[in-house]
């Protein structure tokens, strides 16, 4: 052992002596290495931490607030320009812009002076202008409008400016004029002809919501009793041949249904000849700001309100009666008003299913993998896939659910089952069944993963004393490892469930679709106010609205994007918080299986 | 050496169950007529010579219900046992010792095959259960390990009610009955000392018991079965000293109905439960007798050095 002591680091007192153990090797001084008590790890991951919470929190809160603002009812603004134009509407954005100098050449000599004094005063050489829903599309040809301060001459909100939310062309602006029954006026000014109109709106929508039901349920029923007669008769004729016996009792048989529809539906048309000439009645005269007049129709108007004489209750009251309205009925105007529903159910259904299948089947594989399967490098070739697989694009699911699934599996499903029916397609088609198993096809690698995550941390010992009472494998597997494993594979679920729930691009190609008359589920009364009751069967075959897809679809086709841009937000919250839901729904089931290995109760 | 007559003083040994044997080391007792030297049989092991295991005659006296006749054990290219031969009396208890990594895992897995679960295990050999062969062709192992119970060194409850867990045996053989279900339950429970704790909270999960309570769960759940054989594999090693002393009297208990193939680490504790010992060293199996002749008068000195603590 050397004896010869290496340089002191710190300078050694006089008779102090460094123990022989310390001298053996020159230290570094202490506490001089940042590494040594890990503040820089430290400070990187938390701040990696905190860019990624902050990028969340902004895109939640962007969300958050432009889906909760949305429906909010405004103020209306009415303005008057210094070339003595008028308009009305509500102000939706404002922004401060430098003006084209050429532009400004082609103002009127009044409000270009007005500009450029506004100019002069401006600090930054820019000038506010801000974006009014001016709605009234039928009459001026556009729903927005940039208002630029210098232009403007006067600002009011007149007290009997009213909001009307009509069925078609969008929003109008304007004050009531007059109200009409039959063409006869019967009132006259704001309001008497408002109170009229709030006299007449509810029993014209009940009768709006009857046609409708007649329109899109009863009439569809009786053609739906045409269709199946017909198609009895042609599988009587695919079999027995028109000169036959059964094929005339069918064909008589075919002539009574098909009689008795006929009966049906020329009641139903009556009734809806009745509904719509009472409905025709009732009109309101408009007069928007610029001395125009327009009648509307009652029954054509969902949402009424005179903006400028709402109080805080009354307003809250109009911006709940919008969320009813997006969450249970059905969209508008090429989707940009009205509501969701048929998404939202097109969403959960589509979910669920997706679910049901990918959940047995990816544990089922994963079972095998980890179970049964003896590990070497053909189990590592095919994990090593599945991993992968997780990576290919979702569009190319979308491409094979739709060329395996809707023509491969689909066309044989309708030459076996549904030859009646040909050349029309029912499965050979996109549709809700082959949408959910392309989205089981894409979660699988998730739900594999995790399960065999689970299963692997499942401890040897619980097999192995389960194997030692004399327990099969597949006992073994049911008793000990699967319930042991089921949080695991809960939190598969979840997952899948999350990736499953967003995904739209294989979407466009298996299923989903702008605008649906009926749901894949018969419902009832899905549009009116009681929400929805289940009365007959799942039509897996037919095609589903779905949330992702309507972000899409308002984003990027909607002709009123401006209308459109805060229902994309609505929409985007809607169904985060669809899968928020669904996600604690599994969680809380999730936490009900752990508590049985953990906690004390079972 | 020990005299005969220091095996009849008292224990200095944690609550035994019965006079335990003084395992002080021989040397400190005074100048003792030394027996003739084995010498370098641990050598001549490590380097693979032939050799017999030196087998007491009392133990061959004994009705045997397990028998081992000169089993080989290959982890992949590694021997782990060579040709060993033993004989577990019924109603006793037998202990195997030996130093870590001498094959006392692998000898009692062997017995209700649990070395059929890793690939690479091949043997050698048989053993018979009560005459009926374990290793024949044909034989069904599900049914063999019904036959023999098996604990392990750390407690493996299931995640299921402690109910479950003790009549997990019989669930698998399809048994509903609930009252013979609870009837197994309460028999088991007591066999394993575990009823009095356990009666009242029988649907709570095995796995919210203490340790030395979930390893007696594991002894109910082997013993519901009636097996005819009963291996421990170090049942005590997890445990504190106050369970280990539980687990102790229940083997204890246990002697005479049932019959119990013991792994031990701790000298101690064969000393105290064990009837028979088998001392085993590289796979191989030393020697064999009964635990007194084992820890008084073993005739190797090899074995002595062992069970003295001068080896290890
Ligand atoms: N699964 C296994 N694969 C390969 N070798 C093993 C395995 N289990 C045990 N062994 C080896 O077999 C020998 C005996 O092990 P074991 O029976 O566990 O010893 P003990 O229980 O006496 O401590 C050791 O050398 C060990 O490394
Ligand atoms: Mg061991």
């Amino acid at each position: 052992m050397s004896v010869t002591a290496p340089p002191p680091i710190r300078p050694v007192p006089p008779g102090s002596t460094l123990p022989a153990a310390r001298g053996h090797r020159p230290r570094r001084p202490r506490g001089t290495s940042l590494y040594a008590h890990g503040e820089p790890l430290v400070w990187l991951t938390g701040s990696a931490l905190i860019v990624s919470v902050l990028m969340i929190v902004a895109l939640l809160g962007l969300v958050l607030t432009m889906g909760l603002s949305t429906f909010w009812p405004q103020h209306v603004t009415e303005v008057t320009s210094l070339s003595g134009e008028h308009w009305m509407g509500e102000i939706t954005d404002s922004e401060r812009y430098v003006p084209d100098a050429d532009m400004l050449s082609f103002l009127e000599p009044e409000v270009r002076a007005s500009a450029e004094a506004a100019l002069a005063a401006s600090p930054d050489g820019r000038v506010r202008r801000r974006l009014f829903r001016t709605g009234n599309f039928d009459l001026s040809g556009s729903h927005f409008r940039w208002i630029d301060d210098y232009e403007t001459a006067a600002e009011a909100q007149p007290e009997w400016a009213v909001v009307l939310e009509r069925m078609a062309w969008g929003r109008f602006y304007g004050t009531p004029a007059a109200f009409l029954v039959d063409g006869d006026v019967v009132a006259e000014g704001p309001e008497a002809s408002w109170a009229a109109f709030e006299r007449e709106h509810e029993p014209s929508r009940a009768r709006f919501d009857e046609l409708r039901e007649i329109e899109v349920f009863a009439v569809g029923d009786t053609h739906h009793r045409i269709e199946e007669a017909r198609q009895a008769l042609r599988e009587v004729e695919l079999t027995d041949g028109q000169d036959s016996d059964r094929y005339r009792a069918a064909q008589a048989e075919h002539d009574r249904v098909v009689a008795a529809a006929e009966r049906d539906y020329a009641t139903l048309d009556e009734r809806r000849t009745a509904l719509r000439a009472e409905n025709d009645r009732y009109a309101l005269r408009m007069a928007t700001a610029d001395g125009k007049t327009l009648d509307v129709t009652v029954a054509d108007v969902v949402r009424g309100y005179p903006a400028n004489q709402l109080g805080f209750v009354a307003r809250v009251g109009v911006y709940l009666s919008r969320w009813w309205e997006f969450l249970w009925d059905r969209p508008r105007e090429h989707n940009s008003e009205g509501g969701v529903f048929p998404a939202i159910f097109g969403t959960v259904i589509m979910t669920l299913i997706m679910s049901v299948l990918v959940v047995p089947f990816g544990v089922l594989a994963a079972l095998y993998l980890r179970e049964y399967a003896k590990q070497g490098w053909a189990v590592s070739a095919v994990r090593i896939a599945v991993n992968n697989l997780a990576g290919v694009p979702s569009i190319v699911f979308g491409v094979f659910g739709l060329g395996f699934f809707c023509y491969i599996v689909g066309g044989w499903i309708d030459e076996s089952f549904y030859a009646a029916n040909l050349p029309n397609p029912t499965f050979g088609k996109s549709g809700l069944l082959w949408a959910s198993f392309t989205l089981a096809l894409l979660t699988l690698p998730v739900v594999i993963v995790a399960t065999e995550e689970a299963l692997a941390a499942v401890p040897n010992s619980m097999r192995e004393g389960s194997y030692a009472c004399g327990a099969t494998k597949w006992q073994t597997i049911r008793r000990i490892v699967l319930p042991r494993a089921a949080p695991g594979i809960m939190t598969g679920m979840i997952l899948a469930i999350a990736r499953g729930a967003g995904e739209v691009a294989p979407l466009m190609l298996v299923g989903a679709v702008k605008l649906v008359d009926k749901l894949p589920l018969d419902l009832r009364d899905w549009s009116g106010s009681l929400g929805p009751i289940p009365t007959g069967a799942m039509h897996l075959d037919r095609s589903f609205m779905h949330l992702g897809f309507h972000i899409f679809d308002l984003g990027f086709q909607s002709p009123n994007s401006e209308a459109a841009k805060p229902m994309v937000f609505t929409t985007t919250l809607l169904l985060i918080a669809i899968i928020v839901s669904l996600n604690l729904i599994a969680i809380w089931v999730r936490a009900r299986l752990r508590r049985r290995f953990q906690g004390t109760h079972i | 050496m020990i005299e005969a007559s220091e095996t009849q003083r008292p224990s200095t040994g944690p609550t035994p169950a019965r006079p335990g044997l003084d395992v002080r080391r021989p040397h400190e007792g005074g100048a003792v007529p030394r027996r003739p030297r084995h010498g370098g049989l641990f050598e001549s092991i490590e380097q693979g010579r032939q050799f017999e295991t030196v087998r007491h005659e009392a133990a061959a006296r004994e009705d045997a219900v397990l028998e081992i006749d000169d089993f080989d054990l290959y982890y992949g290219a590694v021997r782990a046992l060579h040709g060993v031969s033993l004989v577990c009396p019924r109603g006793k208890v037998t202990a195997l010792i030996g130093p870590s990594g001498c094959g006392k895992s692998t000898l009692l897995r062997s017995v209700n095959r649990m070395n059929d679960l890793i690939d690479s295990v091949r043997i050698d050999g048989d053993m018979r259960l009560n005459g009926d062969s374990i290793y024949a062709p044909g034989v069904d192992v599900i049914q063999l390990r019904k036959r023999i119970g098996m604990v392990f060194q750390k407690p493996n409850p299931f995640p299921m009610s402690i109910f479950e867990n003790v009549v997990y045996s019989l669930r698998i053989d399809g048994e509903r009955d609930r009252s013979v279900l609870e009837e197994v339950c309460e028999s088991s429970l007591r066999g394993a000392g575990l009823w009095s704790e356990a009666k009242d909270r029988l649907h709570e999960s095995g796995l919210a018991l203490s340790g030395g309570q979930q390893q007696r769960l594991c002894i109910a759940r082997a013993i519901a079965a009636e097996p005819e054989v009963l291996l421990l594999d170090e049942p005590c090693s997890a445990l504190d000293p106050i369970a280990t002393g539980r687990i102790e009297e229940l083997i204890d208990e246990l002697k005479g109905s049932y019959s119990v193939l013991i792994v031990t680490h701790n000298m101690q504790q064969a000393s105290r439960t064990s009837d028979f010992t088998a001392f085993m060293y590289l796979g191989r199996l030393v020697e064999f007798g009964p635990t007194e002749d084992i820890f008084v008068n073993p005739r190797l000195k090899e074995t002595e050095d062992y069970v003295t603590g001068r080896f290890g």
